[in-house]
């Protein structure tokens, strides 16, 4: 990968960059990820209008591991998310307006209001759940895997670089290794576990914790969202053809803070303008235009579209019923 | 007439009569397919159901919990084995954050059919970290059941209930219970979970108890019919949620209860109990109290360990005295909190 920051380079991704999309796939994949940003930046205004409660964990600039991964996945398989979860629930198809409106703890959310931004479920949209605890994804999917294998579904647990230091890690990587379940393991390696940077806190690099336990393992780069896509389809045709887990370390970063309480303190100077530079969707549309052959306005209508969705979901929310208190124990056991 | 079983072998022919059943079930452990089980319950269960539902696991509580959980959700009925309950610490994130709160928190979307099966209890000299019956742990969590059978036919068919159950259980063996022998049940017969029973019929006191310590009440019970005591004695069979009205209506009988608990006092079902009844059976209530087993943890030595649970002979002398003493005095309680 060329242009790594520098304290992603000891990482040494092993994938190459430049897979090839076709134009239609491409504007697709763009689209999904716009989307994913504008509903990350209207649910920041949101918040800070005080619309949005208790707290957000927002995806902006990490859209293309989850489009890219998702964008190869099958009705069979199934999805297990994080906290920052929204952008996990849009690449898999989960309705903008259920979402938001969750998140403004609305009735029409699309778990009525019950889960809030860090544990939405959509099963009928293939997300078994976005978990709050860290680490918690990574056994949701294996469990899933273990079902899934009977009917050649693949699961796919996405994950944080802090995740990687925590016991969930390392029991499930073992246990769906010598139980050759179909799981794919998505490590976003976004520089910082919360406010820590990861090389401070991790011992060796993540990738080789994989390849200890002979899981294929690869770094590739997570702001292309055509190298993403290229290597998860790989990973999950091997799962699925029953070669047992596989492992992506996607090389990435959050353009905003960890959560809205996070000032950002902790990043090295010119950091974030030199991942600026890489934009998942700058690059995807550089991609589009001058690669590809898009013309700049069917790109430009494809923008004007999103913005007018985000903006409708976001009138639609706003003036959404709140479930009353009185239905406080529905869904109780 | 119905066989007589042996409580672990009940507890293998409920696995297997619904790993029969429904193909959906799927069981999996630690040492539970090729060795069948360190107390040797779930042995040959592989062999016939197959590898792919009945396998071994690595020594990975979160793995095993998390795999009951994900699976779950994805159309399977797990049941794990966690081999002691003093590990169930570790499992606690995907039993109380996952598998609990997702039916409530995903508005219905699915519930989590899965069973965590674990061996409880004091009194085999496993010292602090092998013996606890941490129930307690798992007693506040909305969402989950607790089940604590006695007796081996009850085990079959609470357990077979467990199974068949839509949300998760938790189904606690007691290490003591393993060896004993009654009668199987008929075989088909499933439980109603959250149902106590009474065992033993009686007027002048409740003993309530689950697990072993029914055993040891209805042995007190025996004892104290030398003092002219009749004791009634109730098996809770499920502590989450408790049989509201099975007690209420021994309280309104009896009018003096006692909730015998092997577990620590401080926080513990046993309080449950007595809060329940103070609530909503206060003018029933003579003299209710609790015993339970001290606020410290479970020694090793032997004469030491059998201090520390309590037994028959403990529970007759405390009904004993408090049925002696005046009306409505405060009693000390048999086993002080540890300062």
């Amino acid at each position: 990968m060329t242009g790594a920051p520098a304290n992603h380079a000891a990482t040494d991704p092993v994938s190459e960059p430049g897979a090839e999309l076709d134009r239609d796939e491409a504007l697709a994949l763009y689209r999904r990820m716009l989307l994913i940003r504008r509903f990350e930046d209207t649910v920041q205004s949101l918040f800070l209008r005080g619309e949005i409660h208790g707290t957000t964990h927002l995806y902006s600039g990490q859209e293309a591991v989850a489009v890219g991964v998702c964008s190869v996945l099958e009705a069979n398989d199934r999805v297990a998310g994080t906290y920052r979860g929204h952008g996990h629930a849009l690449a898999l198809g989960v309705e903008p307006q259920g979402l938001l409106d969750e998140l403004l703890g609305r009735e029409t959310g699309v778990c009525r209001g019950r889960a809030g931004s860090m544990n939405v479920v959509d099963l009928k949209h293939r997300l078994i759940g976005c978990f709050g605890i860290v680490g918690g994804s990574i056994a949701a999917a294996t469990g899933a895997a273990l079902a899934l294998k009977r009917r050649d579904g693949v699961a796919v647990a996405f994950f944080g670089d802090g995740a990687t230091n925590h016991g969930y890690f390392h029991e499930c990587l073992n246990f769906a290794k010598v139980l050759a379940l179909p799981v794919l393991y998505v490590c976003e390696n976004n520089l910082y576990g919360e406010f820590t940077p990861w090389e401070d806190v991790t011992a060796g690099q993540i990738r080789e914790r994989a390849q200890t336990l002979q899981i294929p393992a690869a770094t590739i780069d997570g702001n292309d969202v055509a190298v993403v896509r290229r290597a998860a389809g790989e990973a999950v045709s091997r799962a699925r053809a029953g070669g047992g887990p596989e492992f992506i370390e996607a090389l990435t970063y959050r353009f905003v803070g960890h959560s809205r309480s996070d000032p950002g303190k902790y990043r090295k100077p010119g950091e974030l303008e030199a991942w600026r530079e890489r934009d998942p969707l700058r690059r995807a549309r550089e991609v589009l235009v001058e690669g590809l052959g898009a013309s700049p306005d069917s790109v430009a209508q494809v923008e004007a579209d999103v913005a007018a969705e985000i903006e409708e979901v976001t009138d639609r929310a706003l003036a959404a019923p709140f479930p009353q208190p009185g239905a406080v124990r529905e869904f109780a056991p | 007439m119905t066989e007589v079983i042996e409580f672990r072998d009940a507890i293998r022919d409920a696995l297997d009569e619904e790993l029969a059943r429904d193909e959906r079930v799927v069981f999996f452990g630690e040492d539970v397919a090729e060795a069948g089980g360190v107390f040797a319950v779930t042995g040959g269960l592989r062999e016939k159901h197959g590898p792919e539902r009945v396998f071994d696991t690595p020594i990975s509580e979160l793995a095993i919990t998390g795999a009951a959980f994900g699976s779950a959700v994805c159309g399977l009925r797990p049941v794990i084995e966690i081999m002691f309950g003093d590990f169930l610490g570790l499992s606690m994130d995907s039993i109380v954050n996952q598998a609990a709160k997702f039916f409530y928190i995903s508005a219905e979307q699915a519930s989590v059919p899965l069973v965590v099966r674990s061996a409880v209890g004091a009194g085999g000299r496993f010292g602090a970290i092998h013996s606890q019956l941490p129930a307690n742990w798992f007693i506040n969590v909305p969402g989950l059941k607790i089940v604590a059978p006695s007796f081996p036919g009850d085990a079959k068919a609470l357990l077979k209930a467990s199974i068949r159950d839509e949300n998760p259980v938790l189904f606690l063996e007691h290490k003591r219970l393993y060896a004993m022998k009654g009668p199987g049940g008929e075989g088909k017969e499933v439980a109603e979970l959250g149902r106590a029973r009474v065992v033993r019929a009686g007027t002048d006191v409740t003993l309530v108890s689950a697990m072993k310590g029914t055993h040891d009440c209805l042995a007190a019970a025996e004892r104290l019919t030398g003092a002219g005591i009749d004791a009634e004695v109730i098996d809770l069979r499920t502590l989450r949620p408790l049989d509201a009205d099975a007690l209420l209506s021994s309280l309104a009988r009896t009018h003096r209860l006692v909730v015998v608990e092997e577990g620590p006092l401080t926080g513990g079902w046993a309080g449950e109990v007595v809060a329940l009844l103070a609530e909503h059976g206060l003018h029933d209530i003579d003299d209710i109290w609790r015993l339970a087993t001290p606020d410290h943890p479970i020694p090793y030595s032997p004469p030491l360990e059998d201090a520390f649970l309590p037994g028959p002979e403990a529970i007759a002398a405390s009904v004993t005295e408090r049925l002696g003493s005046t009306n409505g005095a405060v009693g000390e309680p048999m086993y002080s909190p540890a300062s």
